[in-house]
């Protein structure tokens, strides 16, 4: 199984954000859409893990472990609406 | 949690394959899929290789002439930053060589780029003589697009995310511009026999 969705890297998002991120909603930089973290399209088969909008597979989130520290990149999301 | 697929399990490794095993590799005899997105499907009408950046007139081969010109078949061993190294792998492809012959540049880098926005950098040195190629068989049979098809770079000699998949041509450049992964903290060279993973290593 290539694709994944937001929920493989809810144990990952925990530790790097001290929450369980998968029901917060994010917004899509580049189309817009409103979609909990849960619904990305995850990829973590490559040197890091990738998170991509279900609607126009753009890059939401970049995570990378180096040497045992996470890093998350989340300029594919404009917002992280919490509850 | 590491970027490290686990699950895969290498058989036992002989005397022999040991030393062409790097360090903290072991061997697979699976080709594990790697990816950071979509798997793209060009339709091969539209395809197009390109040499473009520094360079007077860009070059663009289609999908029928780059098939079309002398190929090589290359036995390599292939090497993941995620752990999984891949010994006597069988590929087609024409050589860069034969693609930047006449080539006259002043660029010392370059960007490889992928449909679905992939990039990687390496120094041009390091896709000349006999060093790399763009690879669109694998075990005789038509590269496979999850594994990167119809065309891939084959660069060996460093770690595989170098050998972008999907790719459709590159940049010459004067300066070295980080790609994807080497954006995120991995090594901007990646040579695997010295284990560099990641930046500074
Ligand atoms: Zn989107």
């Amino acid at each position: 199984m290539i694709e994944l969705d937001g929920n493989a890297i809810g144990g990952e998002l925990y530790d790097v954000f001290g929450m369980d991120m998968t029901g917060v909603m994010g917004v899509c930089t580049y189309c817009g859409a409103h979609a909990p973290v849960a619904e990305a399209v995850v990829y973590m088969r490559g040197p890091g893990t990738v998170a991509r909008c279900r609607a126009c597979h753009e890059l939401h989130m970049v995570l990378v472990t180096i040497r045992d520290v996470t890093c998350v990149d989340i300029s594919g999301l404009a917002a992280l609406e919490m509850q | 949690m590491p970027p490290i697929s686990h699950g895969f399990h290498g058989r036992r490794t002989d005397a022999g394959e040991r030393d062409r095993v790097p360090p903290g590799q072991y061997v697979t005899h699976d080709f594990p899929v790697l990816s950071a997105g979509p798997t793209p499907h060009t339709p091969l009408e539209s395809w197009t290789f390109q040499i473009r950046g520094e360079i007077d007139q860009p070059k663009s081969w289609t999908w029928e002439e780059l098939t079309a010109l002398p190929s090589d078949r290359v036995t390599v061993d292939i090497h993941c930053v995620t752990k999984w190294t891949k010994l006597d792998t069988v590929w087609r492809g024409v050589s860069l060589d034969t693609l930047l012959d006449g080539v006259d540049t002043s660029a010392e880098y370059v960007l490889a780029f992928s449909d679905g926005g992939y990039t990687t950098n390496l120094p041009l040195a390091d896709i000349r003589d006999g060093k790399a190629w763009v690879a669109y068989e694998f075990g005789e049979e038509p590269l496979e697009p999850e594994h990167g098809g119809p065309a891939r770079l084959l660069v060996p000699h460093l770690y595989f995310w170098k050998s972008a998949k999907w790719v459709r041509g590159i940049e010459l450049r004067a300066n070295d511009e980080p790609g994807f992964w080497e954006m995120y903290g991995y090594n901007n060279y990646g040579d695997p026999w010295k284990e560099q993973r990641y930046a500074g290593d």
